[in-house]
């Protein structure tokens, strides 16, 4: 009988074909996809305008520039001018930075209630978890344009209600993701080993579940910041936007009884919310499959 | 017999991108009709690669780089996919270790046989069913009849496995190749499935490659046996010869390593019986020494071992070892 | 002696949404005294697993008691159960998913002295570079990542996360089921060698009748959620009494016997669902043995030889259809 005296310095690290340090396979395999890069460039160049534009683009966005719709290719304003005469490119530039921030901190809202209610839901389960998917079923139900309409009609259109009121009814879905999440993890092995190790209830959704839990979240987070942006134009199409404060919802909710006449008032507006979700969606797509080791395997 | 199925100095290397591993090197292997070549090695000794090259399915980046491999006097190295795909499934079938992951999840029990079927022998609709009935009976699943509409996770392990073989058989195959069958199985359901492919072995002639770690399901169903290690195969010969008189250290360090179950009046000695062991593990691929690849386990290893690569050795009627020392081997475990 | 571990009548039953329940563990007792090692075998799904877990405290009993040492761990809760699990640790059957991905080797193995402050926590490092040398890794190892060890070092590394907190009592659900030979017999003899060393009590679960016997004192066949024999090793392999041991011990495969088993004992079918176990013996769908008094009435325990317990009808009156068994009972 030989005594076992295989006590490596160093374990072998994978070689050959195994997958290298998983960060940098998630590296890779985001860079092989194609779309995600587009969506990345298209991410860069909208956060770029909005946010260095106004340093070479120095005009303001509230004043009147020119005589009302005058078409693109103008004089004085490169993509025209809106129903008051202002410069559509300084508002399109001015009102990003507006709408990127409401559909950012609304997705910050939901995701956090959705993460807190989703990962108590799914670590203890029973009676929690069915009281708690209870009220998640009934946000979800609700009509949430409607609701969130309600909300700021009560509170007041100001640029923090909206954001609430996205916030607030746009969490469910994040919850149910957290919830799946937390309840597959929760029975793993290394869970229940890290329990046996005299982990308590906070240790193990905080430091143990919910970091195992967050690459879909963050995923979830990010389409989140898209949906959040749509709602907030849908909003202010409405009429229900923050008339003291430049957005693209709002250049289209005051435009929109000229878009027979001057097209580009709505359009462009709209192309920008167009170009900026679906650089979200597809980097999240693309965050999403290089995650999902099945498909990378592809 | 002639051989139906013949390996030959097998060569598999992976492409990592930066350069090429020897996966298997020189590897021969021959399966008679009727009979049953166990394939032992511990993990990572490329078993499956061995399994897959033969079906024409290396994964990405593998490749075959010497050697041949004939089924039946056919080279199916030089094969072109569309001929591959005819005789797979057909003249040359695999089992694999999870049914679950091999079967369709989505297709009835019924629809997976006859698809071979009709894939391969051109029968239709009612026909293939009969076929699928057949089969069923054949591998001794209870009312048949009412399993053909069955998907698999409706199965239970041991019935899935049964369904395996069935759709590996619904050909008469020549060949089958068995990747460890059984080890998601039971003890019981084990010996069921042994005993089922014995019995249909007997009536079809059929060759089983069995891929396995555990020496005691080599015992149990092969006539032949090839050891391999790291891509190597290090001894080879009649199962009896193999298990009696092991001439390669590898091998017989596997015989140690396995416990006993002792029974009756012997129950009382088991107690002191040790367990054998083979220190250390098998090297990740591009990690193979260079010299032989077990020396740096093996008890016997001395300066020639770390140095110069082992011949093939004859130690017995078609038995041979690739070792240095293999008129040493009473002083291994 | 008082035993160290008394488990009573333990019941564990999983609720399904249709009302019903599987019946994972359906009334097992046993006893462990100090420095033995139990080994629970049997087939997959007759409930070790949930029988480990619930002396782990991961799953909650129905119904039963689980007494360790002084102190009743079935019925504490909350605070009073975390303070006692360094008193009782956990080896998982898969070393790959039972090691946390993101925690460093040393880490891992820190971790149960960390969160129940057990010692200063200054000789904590100490500690855990003792416990890699015991369980033959390198210290330097601790700063390495699970994923790159190998099967064999990261079940080293579970067991030495496990001792780290010298518990009294291990429980491993199947250790080296996940492992090749070559690697369980490095894991079997480690774990021998420290139980010597540390005077450790081992619950040892395995479907593999071989191990158990190698490893443990003491044996329970289980099946269906109960145990159908029990005894000590020596006995139970020298004199097994229950069909359903004798299939076990018929299906296992020894290198050394060439010759093809086709007239061993085999029985037939599979194990019946656990959601509506049958009502008399649970094996008598498929015991060759079994008459309509098997069939409608549970066998009543019947005791032998040094706590040889068996459930079965016809306990000692069945010829072993196993020679070996046959012979000696001769
Ligand atoms: N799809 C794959 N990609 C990369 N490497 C692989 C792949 N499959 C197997 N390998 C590697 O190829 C080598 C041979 O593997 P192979 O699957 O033939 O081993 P095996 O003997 O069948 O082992 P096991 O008992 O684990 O099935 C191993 O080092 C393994 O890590
Ligand atoms: N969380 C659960 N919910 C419902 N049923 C469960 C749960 N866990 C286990 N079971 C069921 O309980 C029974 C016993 O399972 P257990 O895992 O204890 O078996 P085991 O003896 O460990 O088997 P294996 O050898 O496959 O590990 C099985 O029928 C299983 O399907
Ligand atoms: S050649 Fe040398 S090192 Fe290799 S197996 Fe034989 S004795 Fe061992
Ligand atoms: S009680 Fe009857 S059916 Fe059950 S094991 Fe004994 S003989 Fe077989
Ligand atoms: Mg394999
Ligand atoms: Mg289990």
């Amino acid at each position: 009988m030989t005594e076992t005296t295989s006590a490596p310095t160093a374990a072998p690290e994978a070689t050959g074909p195994k997958p290298a340090h998983p960060a940098l396979e998630f590296l890779r395999a985001f860079a092989r996809n194609q779309s995600a890069i587009i969506g990345l460039i298209l991410l860069a160049l909208v956060l770029g305008t909005t946010f260095l534009g106004p340093v070479f683009y120095d005009v303001d966005p509230y004043s009147m520039v020119d005589m009302p719709f005058v078409a693109p290719g103008g004089e004085y304003a490169p993509l025209g001018t809106d129903y008051l005469g202002r410069d559509m490119l300084a508002g399109i530039i001015e009102g990003g930075r507006a709408t990127l921030a409401v559909g950012a901190a609304a997705a910050v809202i939901s995701v956090v209630i959705g993460i807190l209610i989703g990962s108590l839901a799914g670590y203890f389960g029973g009676w929690i978890d069915a009281a708690l998917m209870k009220v998640t079923e009934f946000f979800q139900i609700l009509p949430t344009l409607l609701l969130a309409m309600v909300l700021v009609t009560i509170f007041g259109a100001t640029l923090v209600t909206i954001t609430l009121a996205i916030g607030a009814v746009s969490w469910p879905q994040v919850a149910r993701l957290a919830r799946a999440e937390f309840m597959k993890i929760r029975k793993l092995d290394y869970v229940q080993a890290a329990r046996t190790a005299g982990a308590r209830d906070a240790y193990l959704i905080f430091r143990v579940i919910l970091p195992a839990a967050l690459p879909p979240l963050v995923v979830a987070a990010g389409l989140a910041v898209g949906a959040a942006i749509l709602f907030e134009a849908g909003m202010s199409f409405l009429g229900l936007g923050d008339p003291n404060t430049m957005s693209w919802g709002l250049i289209i909710g005051q435009n929109r009884n000229y878009l027979l006449d001057a097209w580009w008032t709505v359009t462009l507006p709209g192309v920008a919310i167009f170009i900026t979700v679906l650089a979200i969606s597809l980097v999240g797509d693309g965050i999403n499959d290089a995650l999902n080791p099945k498909l990378r395997r592809r | 017999m002639d051989p139906v199925l013949e390996i030959t100095d097998l060569k598999v290397g992976v492409d990592t991108g930066r350069q090429v591993h020897s996966v298997l090197d020189g590897v021969s292997l021959k399966l008679t009709p009727g009979k049953t070549l166990g394939v032992v090695g511990e993990s990572g000794c490329g078993k499956s690669m061995t399994a897959l090259s033969t079906m024409g399915l290396l994964p990405d980046r593998f490749a075959v780089s010497g050697g041949s491999i004939k089924l039946m006097g056919e080279d199916l190295l030089a094969a072109k996919p569309a001929r591959m795909r005819e005789l797979r499934g057909n003249a040359i079938s695999m089992i694999f270790q999870e049914p679950m992951t091999a079967l369709n999840p989505v297709l009835t029990v019924e629809r997976q046989i006859a698809e071979v079927v009709e894939l391969h022998q051109g029968k239709t609709g009612a026909e293939a069913r009969e076929i699928a009935l057949e089969m069923l009976r054949a591998v001794q699943i209870p009312s048949p009849e009412d399993r053909l509409a069955a998907y698999p996770h409706e199965l239970s392990g041991g019935m899935r496995q049964r369904v395996m073989i069935a759709i590996a058989l619904a050909c008469r195959p020549k060949v089958i190749i068995a990747d460890e069958p059984t080890t998601a199985l039971d003890v019981t359901v084990q010996a069921q499935i042994f005993r089922l492919l014995r019995e249909l072995q007997d009536q079809t002639e059929t060759a089983i490659m069995l891929i396995t770690h555990d020496l005691g399901a080599v015992a149990e169903m092969a006539d032949e046996v090839a050891v391999l290690y790291a891509g190597k195969c290090v001894e080879s010969g009649p199962v009896r010869e193999i298990l009696s008189n092991p001439s390669h250290p590898y091998t017989r360090g596997l015989m140690a390593c396995t416990p006993r179950l002792r029974l009756g009046a012997a129950a009382a000695s088991a107690a002191e019986e040790g367990l054998g062991e083979i220190p250390g593990m098998v090297p990740p691929l591009g990690r193979f020494p260079k010299a032989c690849r077990f020396a740096p386990r093996c008890a016997l290893a001395d300066a020639r071992c770390h140095a110069e690569a082992p011949p093939v050795v004859p130690t017995g009627p078609d038995h041979s070892a690739l070792c240095w020392h293999t008129n040493k081997m009473e002083q291994v475990a | 002696m008082k035993p160290l571990l008394d488990v009573k009548d333990l019941k564990v039953h999983f609720p399904l949404a249709n009302g019903s329940s599987v019946h994972a563990v359906d009334g097992v007792s046993f006893q462990v005294n100090e420095g033995d090692s139990f080994g629970i075998v049997g087939e997959s799904g007759s409930g070790k697993s949930t029988t480990a877990q619930a002396l782990m405290r991961l799953v909650d009993p129905v119904a039963g008691s689980i007494k360790l040492d002084k102190h009743d761990l079935g019925a504490l809760e909350g605070e009073a159960l975390r303070t006692l699990r360094h008193m009782l640790q956990m080896v998982f059957q898969d070393p790959y998913s039972s090691l946390n991905p993101r925690l460093r080797a040393g880490q891992a193995v820190r971790e149960p002295l960390d969160l129940m402050g057990l010692g200063p926590a200054r000789g904590r490092d100490k500690r855990v570079d003792e416990m890699f040398r015991a369980v033959g890794l390198h210290p330097d190892a601790k700063r390495l990542f699970p994923h790159q060890f190998s099967g064999g070092q990261r079940q080293r590394l579970c067991i030495a996360r496990a001792m780290v907190t010298e518990p009294r009592l291990i429980v491993c659900d199947e250790p080296v089921s996940a492992l090749d030979v070559a690697i369980q017999a490095q894991i079997l003899n480690l774990l021998k060698k420290l139980q010597i060393e540390k005077h450790l009590t081992y619950v040892f679960i395995s479907h593999d009748l071989a191990v158990v016997q190698h490893l443990c004192t003491h044996v329970a066949v289980m099946y269906l959620g109960e145990f159908v024999e029990t005894a000590p090793t020596q006995e139970l392999f020298a004199s097994a009494k229950h069909p359903y041991t004798w299939s076990l011990m018929a299906a296992a495969l020894s290198p050394d016997d060439t010759t093809p088993s086709t007239d061993r004992f085999t029985v037939t079918g599979e194990p019946p669902s656990p959601i509506n176990p049958p009502k008399g013996c649970r094996f008598a769908g498929r015991c060759p043995f079994a008459t309509d008094t098997c069939r409608a009435e549970k066998p009543p325990v019947k005791t032998f030889a040094e706590g040889h317990k068996v459930a079965c009808h016809y306990a000692g009156e069945l010829t072993p259809p196993l020679p070996e068994l046959a012979a000696h009972a001769a």
